[in-house]
């Protein structure tokens, strides 16, 4: 299981564009294989295409669906460069399988590492479609062109549809990588136009199927209960009370885990019973005696402040320009500040849930999980099977944020089930969910720089610190992997001559794991929040000074300062530069769209912020009013958005306007406290998070024309949005916000 | 004892505790999953059911409790289509994960009985118990608004 497991996040992430370099190099491989019928499939040239005969085309969607809409936008690719009729186009999601390639659905990569492929398939099939009419009508094959279904030959004016064409094309030869056409893009069908999710119709009436909807014969029902500290494990218990209750059948012990925890369960005690609710009233009548552990003392205000102190200590260095420390001890004008974001917690509407069927020596899994190779690795890992012998499913997500990467709670469906000998759906409650999470680090960020006479910034040191998310890979790791710096604070691409970045340690007591956009989101919170306290302090309108900062148009050359291993999202650096030009152009596009300069009523203002993530370059504007009394309301923001060639051009707004929600949430709300080691926060009453009274009566998201390469959608909206918050309550109100939440905080006049 | 419910003007006979909420009497013993746990605690809005056409939070009403007709998502279009909350959705795009959203449309659809013209103000007000993590509430307000003028 640790070879799959540690490819499917930890090592990918660590050789950089070696995640990228697996999905293609697996490829060729696949376009090599033998064309072969099976079943209904006349033609199957590939694992993700086949044609039956009635010319229905399937194509296989390997990457997970959480609302990002990626089961349509892949198929999509696929569907234009085989000119296939959407209407006949069936989406099928594929089981955890290394013959996909890679199918972690994190890091906003699944079109930036699948498009190439994804058109490469789609051109393979059409052009076997495409030769086999030639051969029919005993033409050269660049006389027939694929059109919407059909392959036709204009001279003649013959045409087949895909249908009749199947058997044919699948005695062909898969044609070689290097013989594929792909399209002009001026040609595209379907890639640019909005299209509706594939699932449309089965969510508004329904029918579709998360994880926790999944419903077996006999199927039994499991409610975890777990130590309230991390890696603490039951000492004793007492379910007398429990197996009382009408409906409770048994308690099976889940074993605690061992370092490091990666994705195994918790541990825990499994209250099976034949109905959910059933399941949670034994649970609340368990008596436990814990051992709590190593993590009993987790105090998050007292490591806030141990976290400070590193702040001001000597740390590793990420990247170092010129003679930053130098060059503000020196200085005339420098300024200081320390930026502080507590833990989040991913809180999807559908709280984590999974069934496993294991009998006869094999497992059957489902769940809403982001992958389903390390779904299938940890079930297997966790009740001891091949994972020959595992089968998993992956259903529709709902919602995920990074927290359903980790299968955790696939691998208590299974070892509940192995030993019930039954199949079993655990469904955390959403109080396991909020108390049991892979928290998003909390963090310090000290900031120094110095500014000349004429206000402009001669050099910037950063350090950052958090509790890094190797802990959880790497038993009681301190120091962070550089991938983790490498989320939008190692890119820096400030015009600044002297610049030195470093990395402070900190030891992880919760399970730290990524969260939507990562460690950018308090990378970006401090870059772009001590951006406009320079500006403010220069004197300097902050649009004029971030725009200054940013630069002349270039490529910032990271191995040229000292940075070795730059992960860049797993995209090639040479593909995906780090382009000041387009940071600068979406900052002057939100600035016109949002009206930058206009004129606001009192205690109102705009901030703005800008930031490069998942290798898509995105500036936001904010507006804000604060009223006398201190209460915060957000009447509009404006995203501006350059993703390269987008697929679904809806789709992308979508995650734009959700991304603006997920960070306004994170924002003003978002705090995950520990006492005694024990998570404070419970539930929604709690725990708050953005409800549409919270949501701006306006959010515009303009998105720049491209046609670089597809970059990231899912997760590069949210890091501006929160610096860009802060800097409009500074114009509205004069208090300038370095931490977060917001809420709490008191902007009164 | 077995206890009688209509669900979707249908019948059923259950078999379970008669304190054990509604919510898991629909999704574990009658085998309707479009209706979803979100909170248990009447937070989020998720589960949201109509009783005799009101809505009601079904993780809060306890099977015992339930008097008059219950009707959930897969109901909601009943005989004659879908209800203007789906045709006005699927226009708009609002869902993106979905997971919500049956309970943004019961809720929807029940709140357009009283309140014709909803203004934002309106709209805000009475769809606050329904919480979307993924951020779809702009979509839900241009939805809602549409579908307020197809039912006018």
């Amino acid at each position: 299981m640790n070879t799959i497991l540690n490819v499917s996040r930890r090592d990918a992430l660590k050789l950089g564009a070696g995640g990228f370099a697996l999905a293609m190099t697996m490829a060729p491989g696949l376009r090599r294989t033998a064309a072969a019928a099976t079943g209904d499939a006349a033609l199957a040239p590939n694992v993700f295409v086949s044609i039956a005969k009635d010319g229905t085309v399937t194509i296989m969607a390997h990457r997970s669906e959480m609302g990002q809409g990626i089961r349509t936008g892949l198929p999509m690719i696929v569907a234009d460069e085989l000119e296939a009729d959407w209407s006949r186009v069936k989406v099928e999601q594929a089981v955890g399988d290394e013959k996909y390639g890679v199918q972690y659905t994190d890091g906003s990569r699944s079109v930036t590492t699948n498009y190439q492929r994804m058109r490469e398939f789609g051109a393979a099939t059409r052009q076997m479609l495409e030769q086999a009419a030639a051969k029919q009508w005993g033409v050269d094959p660049s006389e027939v062109k694929a059109q919407n279904h059909k392959v036709v030959h204009a001279a003649s004016g013959k045409s087949a549809d895909y249908g009749e064409l199947v058997e044919a094309a699948a005695a062909l030869p898969v044609p070689a990588p290097e013989t594929l056409k792909l399209k002009d893009p001026k040609d595209f069908r379907y890639i640019g136009k909005d299209m509706p999710i594939v699932d449309l119709q089965d969510i508004l009436h329904g029918r579709a199927q998360y994880g926790i909807d999944v419903r077996l014969e006999g199927m039994k029902y499991a409610s975890v209960e777990r130590c309230p500290v991390t890696l603490g494990r039951f000492a004793s218990y007492d379910a007398s009370e429990t197996l009382k209750v009408p409906g409770v059948e048994k308690v099976v012990e889940i074993p605690p885990p061992t370092k490091p925890i990666m994705f195994k369960p918790l541990g825990g005690l499994a209250v099976v019973a034949t109905n959910s609710w059933a399941a949670m009233e034994g649970r609340r009548k368990l008596k436990v005696e814990w051992d709590y552990g190593d993590n009993v003392g987790y105090d998050s205000d007292v490591f806030r402040k141990a976290m400070e102190t590193t702040a001001t200590q000597d740390g590793s260095v990420i990247r170092s320009v010129g003679d930053a420390a130098g060059t503000i001890a020196t200085a005339p004008k420098t300024m200081s500040a320390m930026y502080y974001n507590p833990h989040f917690v991913h809180a999807p509407m559908e709280p984590p849930a999974a069934v496993a069927n294991v009998r006869d020596g094999k497992c059957e899994v489902w769940g809403s999980c982001q992958d389903a190779q390390a779904l299938k690795a940890t079930v297997a890992e966790a009740i001891g099977f091949d994972p020959a012998n595992v089968t998993s499913h992956v259903t529709l997500l709902g919602g995920a944020f990074g927290r359903k990467s980790k299968p955790d709670f696939g691998a208590e469906a299974a070892i509940v089930s192995k030993a019930i000998g039954a199949p079993v759906k655990v469904t955390w409650m959403r109080e396991d969910d909020i108390k049991h999470g892979y928290y998003h680090s909390t963090s310090v960020q000290y900031v120094k720089a110095s500014i000349d006479d004429k206000g402009k910034p001669t050099a910037w040191f950063q350090r950052s610190v958090f509790p890094p998310i190797t802990s959880i890979f790497t038993a009681d790791a301190m120091k962070a992997d550089s991938w983790e710096y490498d989320f939008g604070l190692t890119d820096l691409p400030y015009d600044i001559p002297n610049i030195t970045l470093e990395g402070g340690h900190a030891r992880a007591h919760v399970r730290i794991g990524w969260l939507r956009s990562v460690q950018n989101i308090f990378h970006a919170f401090a870059i772009n929040s001590f951006v406009d306290e320079m500006a403010v302090a220069a004197k300097r309108d902050p649009l004029e000074f971030l725009l200054d900062v940013i630069g002349p148009a270039r490529h910032v050359d990271l191995a040229a300062q000292g940075v070795s291993q730059y992960f860049n999202y797993d995209a090639p650096i040479a593909d995906y530069p780090i382009d000041t030009g387009r940071l600068a152009n979406v900052v002057k596009v939100v600035a016109d769209k949002a009206g930058w300069g206009r004129s606001v009523p009192e205690r109102s203002g705009l901030g703005i912020a800008a930031h490069r993530a998942f290798v898509t370059y995105v500036a936001a504007v904010a507006e804000v009013a604060v009223s006398k009394d201190g209460k915060l309301t957000i009447p509009r923001i404006d995203l501006a958005v350059d993703a390269g060639r987008v697929i679904n051009p809806d789709r992308v707004k979508a995650q734009m306007e959700g991304a603006v929600i997920y960070a306004l949430s994170a924002a003003v709300f978002g705090k995950i406290t520990a006492k005694e080691g024990r998570i404070e926060q419970s539930n929604f009453d709690d725990y708050e998070v953005a409800r549409i009274s919270d949501a701006p009566r306006q959010i515009n998201i303009h998105l720049v024309e491209s046609d670089a390469p597809p970059g990231g959608v899912g997760e590069p909206g949210v890091p501006p949005v929160a610096p860009a918050l802060a800097n409009a309550i500074f114009q509205a109100t004069g208090k300038r916000l370095r931490e977060l939440p917001i809420n709490g905080q008191n902007l009164k006049a | 004892m077995a206890i009688s419910l209509t669900v979707n003007n249908q019948a059923y006979q259950v078999d379970v505790a008669p304190e054990t909420p509604l919510l898991w009497v629909i999704r574990d013993v009658i085998g309707l999953t479009g209706t979803k746990y979100g909170c248990g605690i009447a937070q989020c809005g998720a589960c949201t059911v109509h009783i005799d056409g009101q809505a009601t939070r079904s993780c809060q009403v306890a099977l015992s409790d339930v008097q008059g007709k219950v009707t959930t998502i897969e109901g909601l279009g009943g005989a004659n289509g879908d209800h203007p909350v789906q045709v006005a959705w699927a226009a708009h795009n609002v869902p993106q994960c979905g997971y919500c959203q049956a309970g943004q449309m019961m809720q929807a659809a029940a709140f357009l009985k009283d309140k014709p013209n909803p203004t934002d103000d309106d709209i805000d007000a009475i769809m606050d118990g329904n919480i979307c993590r993924c951020g779809t509430y702009q979509r839900i307000r241009s939805a809602i608004k549409a579908a307020a003028e197809a039912m006018r």
